[in-house]
């Protein structure tokens, strides 16, 4: 892994103009998923409310969160994969248009890619490099294959079925895809989730390097050391809301620059910060509750938090918080 | 290596096959023995009045049929195995021959109509499938349903007022035109009477298949792959194509074979209600006229049919799992 | 704007939402059981003379005092379905019931050893190897044909798969915390079979004997049809249908037409009676 190109050679070449553009804004998204449970009446759970986003180009945005807590749903809700019984509403805007359905449709693969989490992904029955190159636009085979041999995957390993391939090569595959795309956004799933460390920290390394080449990277995950490595900011996803929005710089330093309860109990259960252990049972959520999601696990809570929704306000620094007390 | 697994794989099922063979021989050969019908009156037919007792005794003595039911067992087991399935009373001629040339016609027949209901089934459970809750689905699998409720005959005989009576297109039954040579009959005028049993038979092999396929699709297209495929900008017919068919057609061919079992039963009731001279029609003779060595042949016949339908049913799922999950051993 | 967007599609998506699942089972339930209800008491109401041979309206096409036409004997066909649906209906209960009963004790007796467990896997696969209708015709021509043919011959061949089903639960039942318990308690095998097992596996068996209903039905038919089941006097959907074989090329469509699709009535009625049982006891 040793190969990838140096930081500085990609920011010669990025172009300063459209620093301020918003490559991919989110805005009010929420989905509603029905189902049935015992045979009774339909249940409608939001699993996705009132989430906010707002990403640049070339910038990594970390979405941390509990796993349950509808962190791939939320993939699916920007690429319009959703299951059939879910209903999304909200507003999205790509390049400053909005991004309805249809448009969804024609730019994913296209410009807006998925590195999937779970290895279950490709295909069992087609050989890796059919799925590779089946929807890329890139014919030339030098250039397939120096990207093969960016990501650190060989001739041989291409010619198998997905079956014969590790985990941590089956993630290299993703990694070759988003590479090989022209896609702009990348939405990475879980992209770290079941690998070793070695294995990880080259996964990482990737994404920094598809950041580099101008790509706006989500990266969704449950590992907040591993967001800290690499994002440029922390979106803290609990059950199906954005509860805060922090700056990478103000997240290390802890303590006051967190506002949200949840945020700081997970800053607290980082090994070097005291490994205070705190795992906040996510609430069912289905959609006639009212008041703030954390409230039942909050220190803070007060009459007013169970009886009203906190909107998500934004701080000094940019930073943003949905807290009635920050 | 793989070869190896898959040759295992069959040679357990081979040594299988014949233990419930034998199993099944013993058990129609007690049954029928149990059976009221006097062997030397369905040997004799219709001459039993003209036969004195004297020569009934020398038949009975010749057959055995004093001698304890056992012994009797062993005798007709020993020449069985030897492949001397006795001689068919009815068709007074040699049981495997019997079989021989009835099966030609059925193969013909089942083969026609098992390739169709395995296509048409397998694209009507696709578009289910895909189109999941919509109307067309619901549609296809009403369609099903009612067919999973519905005698073969039935269709049979519909498709004979239908078809025959009313729009003259087909012959009303049999498998050559009435009084014609053999060696006369063309093969067109096979084809003309093999059409609508043909179809007949498909029809009511439809359902399993189409559901089958149906649930099946539903299952692929909730897989993950799927949702990468379409994460990846795939959508109607192209996803369909790359990856709802390489993964559902094996499993779906698969549970085809594995209809063998109806597949003839169907074959039975259709080659009556059309008289085709298929061995369907010779069974319900054989029972129908208690010629007892050509039931038996039969009932042996059609397990051993039920049994390749099952083991190609099986290699393919081999096949499937060792492609899926290269690793394991089944 | 934006409230007023996803007040827009909030009304859009509750016009798809479903009502209540499991009234709409009940209310389906109900419904199909008693159109089926209405079948069979008819079948038992109608006597013998409504189905007497009537010279004076022979062959006659349906109309509104024959809604399935007469035959060749003036005898009414809609009567003689019904009657027929009745016949078929009460081989159907009594071979249905026998097989279940026969799933129940085999998948108790599979339960207590290994080497009975072994024998009724085996006995499952042999009589899964034959076609069912060749083992049907079999065991009917070793009964000399006849009612008790049928019914015996059905009971006979359809208990496989709902032993597999009954056996499979059974199996897990017995690895169960309070079994255990039982069986720790001195209790004899015969109180846990009866206390444990056969409440458990009650509402499985129900639904597995209304499903084999429509094969017990089905398979009636066939067997009649080809002539070894029930005899020609008795009005059988089997025997309706293959004596109106000698009258199709007359033109006497209605015949076979009516009663066949009585039939297939019947028998999707007995299928949607027991998938939505199934339903009902098991949501998912």
């Amino acid at each position: 892994m040793n190969i990838l190109p140096d930081a500085n050679f990609f920011q010669k070449t990025m172009p300063q103009t459209e620093k301020n553009e918003y490559l991919l804004e989110v805005e009010h998204l929420s989905m509603t998923i029905e189902r049935y449970e015992k045979g009774l009446n339909p249940i409608r759970q939001a699993v996705i409310r009132d989430f906010h986003l707002t990403i640049r180009k070339g910038e990594i945005i970390a979405i941390v969160g509990a796993s349950g807590s509808g962190k791939s749903l939320l993939a699916d809700a920007i690429l319009g994969i959703q299951p059939k019984n879910a209903v999304v509403e909200g507003v999205l805007k790509y390049n400053n248009e909005p991004l309805s359905d249809k448009k969804k449709k024609e730019l994913r693969g296209k410009e807006i890619m998925l590195i999937p989490q779970l290895t279950n992904a490709l295909d069992p029955l087609m050989k890796v490099e059919k799925q590779v190159k089946s929807f890329l636009k890139i014919k030339n085979k030098r250039k397939l294959e120096e990207i093969f041999f960016q990501v650190g995957l060989d001739k041989k390993a291409m010619k198998q079925l997905p079956a014969n391939l590790s985990g941590g090569m089956v993630r290299r595959v993703f990694a070759a895809m988003a590479l090989a795309s022209d896609a702009k956004l990348i939405i990475a799933d879980e992209p770290t989730n079941g690998l070793d460390e070695e294995a990880a920290n080259d996964m990482l390394r990737l994404l920094k390097m598809l950041a580099e080449q101008e790509k706006g990277i989500i990266f969704i995950t449950h590992d907040i050391e591993a967001a800290l490595k690499i994002a440029d900011k922390i979106a803290v996803f609990y059950a199906g809301e954005t509860v805060e929005i922090v700056a990478r710089k103000h997240f290390i330093r802890g303590g006051a620059h967190l506002r949200h309860p949840y945020t700081k109990a997970l800053w607290y259960a980082l090994p070097q910060n005291g490994f205070q252990p705190f795992y906040p049972f996510q609430p069912s959520t289905t959609e006639n509750s009212r008041g703030c999601q954390f409230v039942e696990h909050c220190p803070k809570a007060k009459t007013v938090c169970k009886e009203r929704h906190p909107d998500l306000k934004t701080i000094h620094g940019g930073d943003k918080v949905r807290c009635f007390y920050a | 290596m793989q070869i190896s697994q898959l040759i295992k794989t069959i040679m357990l099922r081979m040594i299988k096959f014949f233990s419930i063979l034998i199993m099944v021989i013993v058990l129609s050969f007690t049954l029928v023995s149990f059976s009221p019908v006097d062997p030397i009156q369905s040997y004799l037919g219709a001459e039993m009045m003209v036969v004195s007792e004297t020569q009934k005794e020398q038949i009975a003595e010749y057959y055995g049929l004093h001698e304890p039911k056992l012994k009797q067992f062993f005798k007709w087991f020993s020449t069985f195995v030897q492949g001397d399935f006795g001689v068919s009373l009815l068709y007074r001629q040699d049981v495997l021959t019997v079989i021989k040339e009835r099966f030609s016609p059925s193969f013909w027949l089942m083969s026609f109509s098992w390739t169709l209901s395995g296509v048409v089934g397998y694209v009507l459970g696709a578009i289910a499938g895909m189109n999941e809750g919509k109307m067309v689905d619901r549609v296809i699998k009403t369609y099903s349903f009612i067919l999973a409720s519905t005698p073969a005959f039935w269709i049979g005989i519909l498709f004979l007022i239908i078809f025959s009576v009313w729009l003259g297109l087909f012959p009303i039954g049999l498998g050559a035109p009435v009084g014609m040579l053999k060696a006369d009959v063309t093969w067109f005028d096979r084809l003309k009477h093999i059409v609508l049993p043909a179809l007949t038979l498909s029809v009511v092999g439809g359902a399993n298949i189409i559901l089958h396929t149906r649930q099946k699709m539903i299952e692929t297209l909730n897989s993950e792959f799927i949702r990468f495929a379409r994460a990846k900008g795939e959508y109607g017919f192209t996803l369909f194509w790359r990856h709802g068919f390489r993964n559902t057609l094996l499993p779906a061919v698969s549970v085809h074979f594995a209809t063998f079992g109806e597949l003839f039963g169907g074959a039975v009731l259709v080659e009556q209600v059309f008289s085709y001279p298929g061995l369907g029609q010779a069974l319900v003779q054989a029972g129908l006229h208690n010629d007892v060595p050509l039931l038996l042949g039969i009932v042996v016949f059609s397990t051993a049919f039920v049994f390749i339908g099952n083991l190609m049913a099986d290699i393919l799922y081999t096949v499937i799992d060792r492609r899926i999950k290269p690793g394991e051993t089944v | 704007m934006m409230k007023e967007k996803r007040i827009v599609e909030k009304v859009k998506q509750s016009k798809t939402q479903p009502k209540s699942n499991r009234s709409i089972v009940v209310l389906k339930l109900v419904g199909l059981l008693s159109v089926f209800l209405a079948i069979i008491i008819s079948g038992f109401v109608i006597g013998t003379d409504h189905i007497e041979a009537n010279m004076s309206a022979k062959n006659l096409s349906p109309s509104l005092m024959h809604p399935f036409g007469t035959d060749w004997l003036g005898r009414d066909m809609f009567m003689r379905t019904l009657k027929g649906l009745n016949v078929s209906f009460q081989v159907g209960l009594l071979a249905a019931a026998a097989s279940a009963v026969i799933a129940f004790l085999l998948a108790v007796f599979a339960s207590l050893n290994k080497w009975f467990d072994h024998l009724v896997t085996m006995m499952i696969d042999l009589f899964l190897s034959v076609p069912h209708l060749v083992t049907l015709m079999l065991i009917s021509f070793v009964l000399g044909g006849g009612l008790k043919g049928v019914v015996i011959g059905i009971a006979l061949t359809h208990w496989p798969t709902l032993t597999r089903v009954i056996r499979a639960e059974i199996m897990q039942l017995k690895t169960a915390e309070y079994v255990h318990i039982s069986r720790k308690l001195g209790k004899k095998r015969s109180w846990i079979v009866k206390r444990h097992y056969l409440p458990h596996v009650l509402p499985q068996l129900f639904v597995g004997f209304i499903l084999l209903f429509p094969h017990a039905i089905l398979h009636e038919s066939a067997i009649t049809f080809l002539g070894f089941g029930l005899s020609p006097e008795q009005p059988a959907i089997g025997i309706i249908l293959a004596e109106s074989m000698k009258y199709l090329t007359a033109g006497k469509w209605w015949l076979a037409f009516f009663p066949g699709l009585s039939l297939i009535f019947l028998v999707a009625l007995f299928d949607a009676v027991g998938n939505n049982l199934r339903k009902f006891f098991n949501p998912n």
